[in-house]
């Protein structure tokens, strides 16, 4: 109860006029030509955008509408008449007659390049979408060799900038290390991490702002890590899942289903995925309730909502552990 | 009709954020992801709270004001920002009532007043009222640190007359936000579940409005206002209420005074509880009728805090024996006699909106095409609004005006005495909610249980280190509890959840002083003393298991 206004609460208020937000600041439209036909867009959006309003599917791995966009993937590189390098499509702004491919041998090559040295190296299992493109692409990783042999626990952690050996070539270098299991909501498998910086946007300022994790290490070493690499128990990290919510490679996973899958039993065939609002405060958030064979196993919101945009706090994340354990 | 004024998405372009008495980095967290875009925008938050929260850590300014002094610091807003001219005259000349008075009965809170009473200093308050004042565009939000006082609407009110002083109301960008503590508070209310109203917020004791329903219903209504749930209590005490139906609410753990509200609760002669897990409250029921997991397992609608009514859907059936909400009340009404057939939750929602003007354009398929949408929605060609009272700057004013009320401070009804020193303030943490019903049963990383959190220094002088267990006495119970220690606090200012009632129950201290008009219980308030216990927990919980007699 607020108790405002009306003097008489008995009496209805009128109808007033439909409030309007105020229009978005007019901008000019750009044309630029991709793939052979014309297109426009308004002055700032992205070649990736402008892309698909032609409805050519550009393939992303950084990348997603609710973050920043941070440019390390490369996947989504286009070529642009009388640019001497490729063109990441995510963030590129158009510029008028820009004259772009999406499909040519150079990007073609590039893309499959990008693929082929992340698959050589990350354990791209669970990731569906990965494993698209990389047929798109004809990608073939294996030509690099047989994968080496995976770090022990805390080794990649443990590496600093310089201290290396030279590579002897025989066999692919990899990420592959133990998958770290320190609390019971989520568990991090480094070993399917391709270093996309999602989780650190969400983590950050795109979302979260709790920063509870950020990029360390550089070039094969680079890796995403708590601060001084202390278990997520004892960092800033406030469970909101929201990391795992974007990681397109399922290197961050719910205990739930991480527990299911070594067990066996993790079905997405057998899944059910349905919209309703969390039980708890006030603000209304779209939960996205995962079921198998009548249990919850997990809980995502959607990405194209006003009030979560995607992402939830760690109560409508995981606080519905009490549906399941009913009788 | 009480709702927030403005949309999430308003508060990431406004200019100037006053969150007072919320901790929403915690207890709100989505909403304040929206906050946290608004200052990555460029706008300036101040942070009214006794404690220094987690929100508070992101505001430009930090106000500590002492607890219940709300009053006297909104008052003292006012009279600042008419003392330096920065009225929106226009505004209040045009769509506002009782500014004369309004404008003499501040003129008592001068800044110097304020910063005596409250603890804040004065040049920091003038520092908010000035921005608040000038800005563009201004959201004031709150939650339960306004509403948990036993002069609620009186705090309610204080902040109002500041959006009214300064027009920050009826514009995009610029409006008052309650923030609903629980997902269907609003919707709860505008479907009825008030002791005044009939479903669509409408007035059970306007005549005609009455008539309207009692035509689609076929019955008649009693023509008075009911009871509130405090209300409720105190005609107990009465012996007036001696049969209780509680639906998805476990007072014998959350009413302030616990020990006396379970009395009272043990006393009736018929408590039935309707609720989808054996809480505190269903364990002293007679009947106990188990219920679906309305959010997961049921069809229906809710309503948030920017007023948008949103679906529920059955993601998975209820357990065996167990039946949804609606089809329990219908069972009920068969049983006492009245076949009300079996209608769907669209049905009845249909019903809904053959009766509540401000519903009527709602429909299932909109709802799910819109992702919802935002009351008032007079019909199915409305796109329901982002924001409330625009009708205030239309010229001229549509409807009445609204009024400015002179309400005066008047300090918590549980004052410090030497017996019982420290003020004990109450909330929720991140992970956890309420009495812990629900959340109790997932395994959070960051739960420690309950504390009672004290300021370093009060720890020093009591004697008491971090993790060691005391005991708080109030007039009207004590318990024992582990200390944390915060910064955020004052010396003299404790803090506890009410999360963990089976291992510290925080409401036996509480004070069930209420507001007069919303019926809301002081949980915000309570006098307590704190005793280091300096032996093992056992004996201690041996010796508070009898009843302290202070």
């Amino acid at each position: 109860m607020t108790g405002e206004s009306a003097p008489d609460l008995k009496i209805p208020v009128p109808r007033g006029p439909v409030p309007v937000a105020p229009p978005p600041r007019p901008r000019n439209t750009v044309e630029l030509t991709i793939d052979g036909r014309s297109v426009a867009v308004p002055e700032g959006a992205t070649l990736l955008e402008a892309a698909r309003q032609l409805g050519i599917d550009t393939p992303t791995l950084c990348y997603l509408e609710n973050l920043t966009p941070v440019n390390v993937c490369r996947i989504c590189v286009v070529e642009v008449e009388n640019s001497r390098t490729l063109v990441p499509a995510c963030s590129r702004k158009v510029e008028p007659g820009m004259v772009v491919k999406t499909d040519s041998e150079r990007v073609r090559l590039s893309r499959r390049m990008v693929l082929e040295l992340l698959a050589s190296s990350v354990d791209v299992s669970t990731a569906p979408q990965f494993q698209d493109y990389m047929a798109r692409y004809g990608a073939t990783p294996e030509r690099f060799g047989p994968p080496a042999p995976p770090a022990a626990a805390g080794e990649r952690d443990a590496a600093r900038p310089g201290h290396h050996h030279a590579p002897h070539g025989a066999d692919a270098a990899t990420v592959h290390q133990p998958v770290k299991v320190d609390n019971d909501l989520y568990v991090r498998d480094y070993s399917k991490c391709i270093v996309c910086y999602k989780c650190v946007e969400a983590c950050g300022t795109d979302a979260q702002n709790t920063f509870a994790i950020a990029v360390a290490g550089r070039g094969f070493d680079a890796r995403i890590s708590t601060e001084f690499d202390v278990p997520l128990t004892d960092s800033a990290c406030v469970y909101c899942g929201n990391c795992i919510g974007v990681c397109p490679t399922g290197a961050l996973m719910f205990k739930s289903e991480h527990d299911m899958r070594q067990a066996g039993t993790w079905d997405e065939t057998r899944q059910t995925a349905t919209d309703t609002i969390c039980a708890y405060c006030g603000v209304g958030c779209t939960l996205t309730v995962h079921v198998q064979d009548e249990k919850i196993v997990k809980v995502t919101s959607p990405l194209d909502h006003d009030v979560t945009h995607g992402h939830l706090c760690i109560k409508g994340r995981f606080g519905w552990e009490f549906v399941n354990q009913r009788e | 009709m009480g709702g927030g004024t403005s949309s999430y998405r308003e508060i990431e372009e406004t200019d100037v954020i006053l969150l007072w008495g919320s901790n929403a980095r915690e207890t709100h967290p989505i909403f304040f992801h929206h906050v946290l875009k608004g200052l990555h925008n460029g706008a300036r938050m101040y942070a009214v709270d006794p404690r220094k929260t987690s929100s508070a850590h992101w505001a430009a300014r930090h106000l500590p004001l002492h607890v219940g002094t709300d009053v006297a610091l909104a008052n003292a807003v006012a009279r600042e920002i008419l003392a330096a001219g920065l009225e929106n005259r226009d505004f209040i000349a045009h769509a506002t009532s009782g500014f004369e008075d309004f404008a003499r009965h501040v003129q008592p809170y001068t800044l110097d007043y304020a910063a005596e009473v409250t603890g804040v200093p004065a040049e920091v308050i003038r520092e908010m009222a000035h921005a608040y004042a000038r800005a563009d565009r201004a959201q004031l939000c709150w939650t339960l640190g306004i509403t948990e006082h036993h002069n609620a609407v009186d705090n309610v009110r204080s902040l109002i007359n500041l959006s009214l002083l300064t027009g920050h109301v009826g514009r995009w960008g610029s409006g008052v936000c309650p923030l609903r503590g629980q997902n269907n508070v609003q919707g709860g209310g505008d479907m009825g579940a008030l002791p005044d109203r009939l479903p669509g917020v409408q007035h059970v004791e306007n005549d005609e409005l009455r008539a309207k329903f009692e035509q689609a219903w076929g019955c008649t209504i009693p023509p008075k206002k009911g009871w509130h749930l405090s209300g409720m209590f105190e005609a107990m005490e009465r012996g007036d209420l001696t049969a209780l139906y509680v639906i998805g609410e476990n007072p014998a753990n959350s009413e302030a005074d616990q020990h006396h509200a379970i009395h009272l609760l043990e006393n009736l002669e018929i408590l039935v509880v309707q609720d989808m897990l054996l809480t505190a409250t269903a364990e002293l029921a007679d009947v106990v009728l188990p219920a679906a997991a309305g959010w997961c397992e049921s069809e229906g609608t809710v309503t948030n805090s920017e007023r948008r009514v949103q679906r529920v859907r059955r993601a998975l059936p209820p357990p065996a024996g167990v039946r949804d909400d609606i089809e329990i009340l219908l069972e009920l009404a068969r049983r006492m006699g009245k076949d009300l057939g079996n209608p769907t939750a669209e049905e009845l929602w249909n019903e809904l909106r053959s009766l509540s003007p401000v519903h009527a354009g709602m429909s299932y398929a909109r709802l799910e095409e819109l992702n919802g949408i935002q009351w008032p929605c007079y019909d199915e060609s409305h796109p329901g609004e982002s924001y409330l009272h625009g009708r205030l700057w239309e010229r001229p004013v549509l409807g009445p005006r609204a009024p400015f009320a002179c309400v005066d401070h008047r300090l918590p009804f549980e004052e410090l005495s030497p017996e019982f020193p420290i003020r004990l303030t109450t909330g929720r943490r991140l992970d956890s909610y309420n009495t812990g019903v629900q959340t109790g049963h997932f395994a959070s990383p960051l739960r420690r249980g309950e504390t009672i959190d004290l300021h370093p220094a009060d720890a020093r002088r009591l004697g008491v280190a971090e993790g060691e267990t005391v005991r708080i006495v109030s007039a009207r119970g004590a318990v024992l509890a582990p200390v944390l220690l915060d910064e955020g606090l004052r010396p003299g200012l404790a803090f506890m959840t009410f999360h963990f009632p089976d291992q510290v129950a925080t409401n036996e201290l509480t004070v069930d002083a209420k507001d007069p008009q919303s019926g809301t219980s002081e949980f915000k308030a309570a006098a307590v003393r704190i005793e280091p216990v300096g032996r093992s927990l056992v004996t201690a919980e041996a010796e508070v298991a009898a009843p302290v007699s202070v």
